[in-house]
């Protein structure tokens, strides 16, 4: 147990302080590289909670697959070291409300429901397998699971529609 | 956890990584010989009987070797980035089985590091798509268009190789009805996946040429147009990094293939005598890098646009549709194979 809450601590830490260096690193470089960290200190979480097919799919998806394409992207671009663009206006009070809401969230949440590491873990030994997963995703949950797709394959067609355009004018 | 456990699993990681380390070092001289052979000449044969010696040589040289570093290279970056292209080719091979269960010392012990676990395929994505990393932060942070340049082709070439790699994996899980690689293996027993999945094994070989920048896919470092593309500023032992993240890739991936269609460590005997399974994964990895090395030694390099549309308009519909022929094939004819 107290091996466990050692490295929940460790990595709460690697993870806040990724994030943190993520806002504020000048370079989009680094700061890229800081959320890969986040990402992956993240999976590990997942692991501890014994959820090792989340803990690989959020290596996979996010570390990996995702954030390399931001880094594609930034470095295609030339992007690393950006001005200092301006705020929208209303940005910032919104941004501390919403920031309000989930700190006042997550305090609720500590301290009124029991939240520990064994109530998820001891629950079923087995809900974690893939096969468990797939059971899941694939009977219960098929139409969100569906709808996602289809959110994700419109915004494909909509990026390449995006590139369809600028090609045509370039033509002319 | 009693002790003798942590003490098997640090004698494990220990041992993979001397046979990775091992393993790359010959396998230089092994792909120099070939090539040499394959070209009628002789190859490396002064150090050490019949040049065995020579990866020592090459060794020795490169930790001699001064080490730069350009002035206006990002250095942290510049410095981690050979680090962080070994270590996912290091412990990518942790998930494999190299046997069975053997009896050692009175001990069960089953022949790979973590064990049979039942996502080892997707630990092995998970490694590999985050192995890109290292090749893409070298590029950039040697501050040389070149590097560059080579940097963001891998980055592109691996991405969209990834995805056609990852569906070839779908074949034998399907088969095998799990992700464990021992489940796999030992769904191999009848007979190898190479037969029901032909065109599946045709397509992760030519995606895992592309995800270890082998020729003809090693377009990151295409000599002639990027001198020596993302590792041009590097010297060294830093130099000697990348290489060995690519011949342990090399290794990696012939064992993967191995493993999901070739049967695995299964051969005659294995049942009775666990200790071959070893042996015969060590003869089919060395026939499959023959097979590497011999297609360095015939074709030449693809043009980088001819690569991105062959990876996207040929390689992921093939297998893709692979994917739907062996789920289809698995639903029509429940109980074939499996």
């Amino acid at each position: 147990m107290i091996p466990d809450i050692v490295l929940f601590i460790i990595l709460a830490l690697v993870a806040v302080a990724s994030a943190v260096g993520m806002l504020f690193s000048k370079n989009a470089i680094y700061s890229a590289l800081n959320l890969i960290l986040n990402f992956s200190s993240v999976a590990v979480l997942y692991l501890i909670l014994g959820a090792p097919f989340i803990a690989l799919a959020q290596v996979t998806v996010y570390a990996g697959a995702i954030m390399v394409l931001f880094l594609f992207v930034i470095m295609l671009l030339g992007a690393e070291r950006l001005r200092r663009s301006e705020t929208l206006p209303y940005q910032q009070p919104v941004s501390i409300i919403l920031a309000a809401i989930l700190a006042v969230v997550a305090i609720y949440a500590l301290l009124f429901r029991p939240l520990g590491i064994e109530a998820a873990s001891v629950a079923n030994p087995d809900f974690s397998s893939p096969a468990a997963m797939a059971e899941m995703l694939f009977n219960e949950y098929l139409l969100p699971f569906e709808v996602t797709s289809i959110l994700l394959l419109v915004a494909m067609i909509g990026a390449i529609v995006l590139t369809r355009k600028r090609q045509r004018r370039v033509q002319r | 956890m009693d002790a003798a456990l942590i003490i098997e699993w640090i004698i494990k990681s220990i041992l993979l990584l001397v046979i990775c380390i091992t393993g790359f070092a010959y396998l230089t001289f092994y792909e120099r010989k070939a090539l040499a052979r394959l070209q009628v000449r002789i190859g490396p044969n002064r150090a050490g009987p019949f040049g065995l010696l020579q990866p020592v040589a090459d060794g020795i040289k490169l930790i001699f070797k001064e080490e730069l570093i350009p002035e206006k290279a990002d250095r942290l970056i510049f410095v981690l980035a050979p680090v962080v292209t070994v270590v996912p080719a290091l412990v990518v091979l942790a998930v494999l089985p190299f046997g069975g269960v053997v009896n050692l010392f009175g001990r069960e012990i089953s022949l790979s590091v973590a064990g049979d676990v039942n996502i080892g395929i997707l630990y092995i994505t998970a490694i590999t798509s985050i192995s890109v990393y290292g090749i893409v932060l070298a590029g950039w942070s040697s501050n040389n268009k070149y590097a560059a340049m080579g940097g963001i082709r891998s980055t592109a070439q691996m991405i969209s190789y990834e995805l056609a790699l990852g569906l070839g994996f779908i074949g034998p899980i399907l088969l095998a009805g799990t992700m464990s690689l021992n489940g796999i293996v030992e769904g191999q027993r009848g007979m190898w996946y190479v037969v029901y999945q032909p065109l599946g094994v045709l397509v992760f070989m030519i995606a895992t040429l592309a995800e270890v920048n082998r020729a003809p896919f090693d377009m990151p470092e295409a000599e002639q147009e990027l001198t020596a593309g993302y590792h041009t500023e590097y010297s060294g032992m830093k130099f000697a990094l990348f290489f060995m993240a690519e011949y342990v890739k090399m290794i990696a991936v012939s064992a993967i293939a191995a493993t999901l269609f070739f049967g695995g460590y299964r051969g005659p005997f294995i049942d009775q005598v666990p200790w071959l399974g070893p042996i015969y994964l060590l003869i089919k990895v060395m026939i499959l890098l023959f097979g590497m090395i011999w297609v360095r030694a015939t074709l030449p390099r693809l043009r980088y646009d001819q690569l991105m549309a062959f990876g996207w308009k040929i390689l992921l519909p093939v297998a893709l549709l692979n994917v739907l022929l062996t789920a289809g094939v698995i639903m029509l004819f429940p109980g074939l194979g499996v």
